[in-house]
């Protein structure tokens, strides 16, 4: 099939349950809105919180959008990211605040990782939850899907979490017909999953029918990068190498953008959202392969969570 | 494409992670990832069959133990559907689990095993079923290759499930099919070791056209904020967002705020830059009328002429999830939408045992895991709808104002 006529048959097809899914993401966003005191938006600069950004201008319009931005930079961003973030966050109108994983690392709160897989990914928990306690947010808004990993699958939309951040999986708050409990003890708070029930194709087939913007890693680009255990990574003065890495020049495009240092490229041509949907849809590799990270062990995700991770 | 969503109940002796595995693989949904695990895990194990088990249980504890502790959400699509399988424990301890899986389903499935038929939990999430009224119950009659994929077999175990269902008197619709999850048989593909079955795969009976009945219902829109904007090229603007939560609502149309009694005819319908001329169940918009009447946060709009009794005391069925037991006099905080205010738990009728549905058991006090029969008295007008009749407007969680904990879930009788 030709990708216009693709694109037709693929925006006939999903309008009905995009819709559904928004309606229910807007939803979500108002409750958060209306229950919690000082909510915030966590904002990578990623594809999931691009779409929260764009949920959010919808579910309040035409008011402001009535709380700020996040943002946990790990300082080992893609640059392009970073540029997109700023300027996204200027045309909504909101406030960015932005805590930084150096400064914990300064503070001696967290160690940089050592060796080849060095990342500080895991590391932007305690700058997270810094943050929390320094400006007293009550709720943080996450684009986590639940069709990412297991650990996700398990996660309520209002998560509650204790003064340490972690989640207490065995006792969740059982959340029947979406009726939503944001009730907390002082110190306590919650995390918001408003895309809970989005999947990875969803994201992307909204990003084509609102004709949203996204950085240019998402897209087919030439870059330089290092090949290590068969994947391969954007070449950065962040990466430890060693001597068994090859150093490339490719054309690739990024599915999940995060830290530099533990997200994989895929070799592709797809340089409009049209081609990358198609060719995501074909390739039935999940995203989170792409996530080093998540690769140390079957369960390095939920670990992490436990911990106070988003 | 329409968005189905499943609930799946049972332990993985049933063969309920098997089954989700095999619809799945059967429907290529696997991603390469899984795949892979799949192929690991089965050699791991040196099985002929794969081990189609290893995609749904997520936690580490679930994996140590061999059970579901707590719904899993799984998320597929095929070329007409996309599903969204709330997979959910089976155990009576997991109860409210399960209750919390089903309540946002319209189809769910039940797995027998076939050399054990009904159990006490197959009792129990049909009952559950037909409590919260899903519209359409599948009983997958699993194992049947270790039973010799026998017709009498079968027979015999759709004979227990019709008696169950009429003990019910329950009008619910359902069908039973006789599937090997591990061999594949009758998932997607039609079976050829049970040839004696003419009917419909698990996989047909997934992808059976919806009976829509919205527009039934009465209009009912629950008010999560009030928007005054002077923003985006707008002047006083003012909105009142929320949610369609049953039957739907046209421009023009004269609706009244319950709780003050006040009218007013809508004069916009706004979803972002949209302007709407009429909006449905379900739909999230911003409502705006003509008059300034008191509207807040949990206040709900409806037509004055279907407009609901403005209760002072509900009589309903409550699940309870709680550990600590409730007793009769307990302050509790009511929440449905975006309505909550304090009630008072007055009377403890009877508790239910699915296994003997008609039997009503009196109790002091209500446990984990219980379903109950209760009054409550609402410190405030309730304008509930029965939840026999308006689904969206007659369900509600109780809040222990003391923990926070969401205690129960509740279905308004009347």
């Amino acid at each position: 099939m030709r990708i216009t006529r693709w694109v037709k048959h693929i925006k006939m097809k999903t309008k009905k349950h995009l819709y559904e899914l928004e309606n229910e993401s807007i939803y979500i966003l108002r409750e958060v809105a209306a229950q919690f005191k000082k909510p915030v938006l966590l904002f990578s600069g990623g594809k999931d919180s691009i779409v929260m950004a764009h949920l959010a201008r919808k579910a309040f319009y035409p008011s402001r959008i009535p709380f700020s931005f996040l943002h946990i930079d790990t300082g080992h961003n893609f640059p392009e990211t970073i540029t997109f973030r700023d300027e996204l966050v200027n045309a909504l109108g909101v406030d960015l605040i932005v805590r930084y994983v150096q400064d914990s690392i300064d503070q001696n709160k967290v160690q940089e990782e050592s060796g080849k897989y060095a990342s500080r990914n895991a590391l932007q928990t305690v700058t997270l939850l810094d943050a929390i306690d320094e400006f007293g947010f009550d709720a943080c808004l996450g684009g986590a899907r639940r069709d990412e990993e297991k650990s996700r699958a398990k996660e309520r939309i209002f998560s509650v979490r204790d003064d340490f951040g972690q989640w207490d999986y065995k006792n969740q708050r059982p959340e029947p017909f979406q009726l939503l409990n944001g009730r907390i003890q002082f110190g306590e708070n919650v995390r918001a999953f408003p895309i809970s029930n989005w999947t990875e194709e969803d994201i992307w087939t909204y990003i084509l029918e609102e004709g949203l913007e996204l950085p240019s890693v998402y897209f087919a680009h030439e870059r330089k990068l290092v090949k290590r255990d068969g994947a391969y990574l954007a070449h950065s003065e962040f990466l430890n190498l060693v001597d068994t890495d090859e150093i490339e020049n490719r054309t690739v495009r990024f599915r999940t953008v995060g830290d530099m240092t533990c997200t994989a490229a895929f070799i592709s041509e797809a340089d409009t959202v049209e081609k990358v949907l198609k060719e995501n849809v074909a390739s039935k590799h999940s995203e989170r392969g792409a996530r080093i990270d998540d690769k140390r062990s079957e369960s390095a995700l939920e670990e992490r969570k436990k911990g106070g991770y988003f | 494409m329409e968005l189905v969503r499943i609930s799946t109940a049972g332990s993985v002796d049933d063969g309920k992670s098997t089954l989700i595995g095999r619809l799945l693989y059967d429907n290529n949904a696997l991603t390469k990832e899984q795949e892979e695990l799949v192929q690991k895990k089965t050699t791991e194990k040196g099985w002929d069959d794969l081990d189609l088990s290893v995609i749904t249980d997520g936690l580490v504890a679930e994996r140590e133990q061999g059970i579901t502790i707590d719904v899993a959400h799984i998320y597929f699509s095929t070329n007409t559907r996309k599903f969204i399988i709330a997979d959910s424990p089976g155990h009576v301890e997991y109860t409210r689990n399960m209750v919390t899986g089903a309540s946002t389903a319209e189809t769910s499935i039940i797995l027998v095993d076939a050399r054990k038929g009904l159990l006490e939990q197959s009792y129990r999430h049909f009952y559950i079923s037909q409590l919260l009224r899903l519209n359409n119950v599948i009983f997958a009659v699993n194992k049947m290759d270790l039973v010799e994929y026998s017709e009498d077999r079968f027979l015999e175990i759709a004979i227990e499930i019709k008696q169950m269902v009429e003990n019910l008197d329950a009008r619910i619709d359902y069908s039973i099919v006789p599937v090997s999850s591990l061999k594949g048989d009758n998932v997607v593909h039609p079976s050829e070791n049970m040839t004696w079955y003419g009917g419909s795969t698990l996989n047909q009976l997934l992808h059976a056209k919806k009976d829509i009945v919205t527009g039934q219902a009465p209009f009912r829109f629950d008010v999560q904020q009030v928007f005054h904007a002077q923003e985006n090229g707008f002047i006083d603007y003012r909105g009142y967002a929320g949610r369609v939560i049953s039957g739907n609502v046209s421009v023009g149309d004269r609706i009244v705020a319950l709780q003050s009694g006040k009218e007013s005819i809508i004069t916009e319908i706004r979803r972002y830059t949209e302007v709407l001329k009429k909006a449905e169940a379900g739909d999230s918009i911003s409502i705006s009328l003509a008059d300034e009447i008191d509207v807040s946060r949990g206040v709900v709009l409806a037509r004055k002429e279907e407009q609901p009794e403005a209760q002072t005391s509900i009589s309903s069925t409550v699940v309870w999830m709680d550990e600590k037991p409730a007793h009769t006099g307990v302050r509790l905080l009511l929440k449905s939408g975006s309505r909550e205010f304090p009630v008072k738990l007055t009377e403890i009728d009877a508790k239910v045992d699915p296994m003997q549905a008609n039997k009503r058991i009196n109790v002091n006090a209500i446990e984990v895991n219980d379903i109950t029969d209760v009054q409550l008295r609402l410190s405030q007008p309730g304008y509930f709808d029965a939840y026999s009749e308006n689904k969206a407007n007659g369900v509600f969680i109780l809040i222990d104002p003391q923990t926070n904990h969401t205690v129960a879930v509740g279905f308004v009788k009347k």
